[in-house]
């Protein structure tokens, strides 16, 4: 009886809806959390998977030894591979091509190459205006993404170091 | 000429053009919209002769209730134009016949020699600020109540009819039940059950 | 108000043709310019300010980017519509089409010719300006009517069919809530429902009518298709109902009719039940000499403000209604209650209970 009472007050002084609006009212004095993004960004973890890059050794001579681990790994056949004999006698890759409307990021690339020479950057920052041509990534851009960013590799590797 | 008469002639027009396109307008939404602006024009006219109070109200159930349904049921219905034609030549004598009717009865009850100014005075021109809702009302609910209750009671009345004549087969008939489903709560619903999980000393 | 008078005298003295008639429709004309200006920039605004106070509520700050604080956002939206291309559906009835927009902004400006701002400022003082109210806000309902019809298209259709019948139940809802205030005012001049609420906050009519207010704004929000209760446009389940055909300026006069009609019924609800331009200080001794020299139209757009914020409030905080419900709030909950609440008045009438009566 006096529940029934109770709920014919609430109804009728429009207690639920008073409920609701004064919980919108509340956040619209809350702190904001909205990130501004160009500015402003959000702290990357150093096992982010973004862009690809192809290595280099210190002296140098590009670590990928075109042994096929990646193109054989790709979930999504992302990777195409041709090699060849170079004249000093190593295997070396001739094209390396990454087609990056095809890949989906798992970084399995990463995971299974023997000699660190593919990874994945820090950098999401990145579009292909132009044309179908302009996603597919050959070697010489990869190699370019990680002459300029060797020094941003080796930091997150390090960084990550202590969780292998 | 005065402004006024400009204006009379104006509206007139509209209102007997809006009239004639409505009859002829194959679209029969488009003669609907046809309506609805003669409507306006006899609104128009009515405030030129001060009965603003009539003019409103015309908009206001005319045009804001009645045609808004007649749209309405417009759109639902899909009007077979086809057998309604093949009909039109068997129904005009008929038709021509209620319509001269209508048109003698009319200029004898609403002709000059009913309401011609050598029989009714012309009506006086009032002040902007002289309300004739007042005196609408005064009459309304003084000297004409009866017939004003009689009206409300007669309208009452055919609500209720209109109504019942169209619930039928209450029974076989799914429905919802609203207030029952506003007025759920969470512990109708939703029965919460706390279940002491086995411990692995138990087993 | 002397410097108009003598404008007006002069523009009667330069124009003196048809007995001054043709000047009366100019100033008439400069009136208007005067209140459509205005009232679109406030329209404009209240977009931004919707998008932001919704924003906030949602924990997110709102558009920011255009201009300081995001302040030319509303510009930068106009622009975008009127230079966008205006699509007609194929076998749509272009005329209609192009008519819907017309026939939905033209009523509600029009309404706005009543609306008084301040003691004597007004473009008509109509003696039956609550029933001119009433009887032209009726009218926009053929603009979504139409739209849906003209558009050829399903979605608009059921968006158009919704709103029919939503408008005509919440109009008698609107009506019999507004009855009440009349009865108590005496009047269906807005001039004189305002004037008769003269005396500080216990005189307005939202003390004996307060469920009624509150009835008026819920059906506010229906007559002028707002969250919760925007079935008509349904973005989840009718897409966008009457506005799925329309793009460009076409689009952009819809949007600015419901926003100006929103605006419209937050000035009613300040006009009917919130003393329209009173001050709410008077009868208060000391504050009241305080505040004496605020001009009555800035308590007016104060006490409208908050009601739209209100609209902002509660489009924040509630899903959507099923439609359904809706007719039954209108038709089993708020009409027998407006009645009840006739019948309470007019005892209060003949009582004279408070300072009301």
């Amino acid at each position: 009886m006096i529940s029934s009472i109770k709920k014919l007050v609430k109804d009728f002084s429009l207690g639920e809806l008073r409920a609701g609006m004064k919980i919108t009212a509340k956040e619209l004095v809350n702190k904001k959390i909205t990130v501004q993004y160009p500015e402003e960004k959000t702290p990357i973890s150093p096992r982010f998977r973004g862009l690809h890059a192809l290595r280099r050794y210190p002296n140098g001579e590009e670590r990928c030894i075109a042994c096929k681990l990646c193109e054989a790994v790709c979930p999504a056949n992302a990777i195409t591979i041709e090699s060849e004999m170079r004249d000093d006698g190593t295997r070396r890759t001739t094209q390396y091509d990454i087609d990056l409307f095809k890949c989906i990021f798992c970084g399995f690339c990463e995971e299974a190459c023997p000699v660190d020479a593919i990874v994945e950057t820090q950098i999401f920052e990145y579009a292909f205006v132009d044309s179908r041509e302009g996603s597919i990534m050959d070697k010489a851009h990869l190699l370019e993404v990680g002459d300029k960013n060797e020094k941003m590799i080796n930091q997150t590797k390090l960084e990550d170091s202590k969780y292998t | 000429m005065t402004f006024d008469q400009i204006l009379f002639y104006v509206f007139s027009f509209w209102f007997i053009a809006s009239s004639l396109a409505m009859i002829f307008s194959r679209n029969a939404a488009k003669a609907v919209l046809f309506l609805i602006l003669s409507f306006f024009s006899a609104a128009s006219i009515w405030i030129l002769l001060e009965a603003e109070f009539l003019a409103i109200t015309l908009i206001l159930v005319y045009v804001g209730a009645v045609m808004v349904l007649f749209l309405f049921v417009i759109k639902m219905l899909n009007i077979d134009k086809s057998t309604l034609r093949a009909k039109f030549t068997g129904y005009l004598p008929l038709g021509l016949l209620v319509a001269a009717i209508i048109i003698v009865e009319m200029t004898l009850v609403l002709g000059g020699n009913q309401f011609g100014l050598d029989i009714v005075t012309a009506p006086a021109r009032h002040a902007a600020d002289y309300s004739n809702i007042t005196v609408l009302a005064m009459q309304l609910y003084t000297v004409y109540v009866y017939p004003f209750e009689l009206a409300a009671v007669l309208l009452l009345i055919a609500i209720i009819a209109s109504i019942t004549l169209v619930q039928r087969n209450e029974l076989n008939r799914k429905k919802q039940s609203i207030s029952e489903q506003v007025n759920v709560q969470a512990k109708d619903r939703v029965r919460l059950v706390s279940i002491t999980t086995p411990s692995k000393e138990d087993k | 108000m002397v410097l108009w008078q003598s404008f007006v005298e002069l523009v009667h003295e330069l124009i003196p043709w048809f007995d001054g008639s043709i000047a009366t429709i100019l100033i008439i004309l400069i009136k208007a310019i005067a209140l459509v200006i205005p009232l679109m920039l406030v329209v404009a605004y209240f977009t931004y300010a919707e998008r932001k106070v919704i924003g906030y509520m949602q924990l997110r700050i709102g558009p920011n980017r255009v201009g300081p604080k995001g302040w030319l956002q509303p510009i930068a939206d106009a622009l975008k519509l009127m230079t966008k291309e205006i699509i007609f559906p194929t076998k749509a009835n272009i005329y209609l089409f192009l008519l819907a927009p017309i026939l939905a902004i033209a009523p509600a400006i029009a309404v706005w010719a009543v609306i008084p701002f301040d003691e004597g400022i007004y473009v008509a003082n109509l003696d039956i300006s609550l029933l001119y109210v009433l009887a032209i806000g009726s009218i926009g309902v053929y603009g979504i009517i139409l739209a849906g019809w003209a558009s050829n298209s399903k979605y608009p259709l059921l968006g158009a069919l919704r709103s029919a019948s939503l408008l005509v139940s919440y109009e008698i809802v609107i009506g019999f809530a507004l009855v009440t205030v009349v009865m108590i005012a005496g009047s269906v001049n807005l001039n004189d429902i305002v004037m008769a609420q003269k005396g500080g906050v216990m005189h307005w009519y939202w003390i004996p009518l307060f469920p009624m207010m509150i009835i008026f704004f819920i059906s506010a929000l229906v007559e002028t298709n707002r969250a919760p209760f925007d079935v008509v446009e349904g973005e989840s389940e009718i897409v966008g109902g009457t506005h799925v055909e329309y793009s460009g300026m076409t689009f952009a006069v819809f949007f600015l009719a419901e926003y100006a009609n929103m605006i419209l019924m937050a000035v009613l609800a300040v006009i009917m039940f919130f003393g329209g331009w009173h001050s709410p200080f008077e009868g208060i001794p000391v504050v009241e000499s305080m505040f004496a020299w605020v001009p009555g139209i800035v308590w007016l757009l104060a006490k409208t403000s908050f009601f739209m914020f209100l609209y902002l409030w509660v489009r924040a905080t509630f899903p959507r209604f099923r439609y359904d419900q809706i007719m039954r709030l209108s038709w089993k909950v708020f009409l027998p209650w407006t009645i009840v609440w006739i019948f309470v008045v007019a005892l209060m009438t003949q009582l004279k209970i408070g300072p009301w009566f």
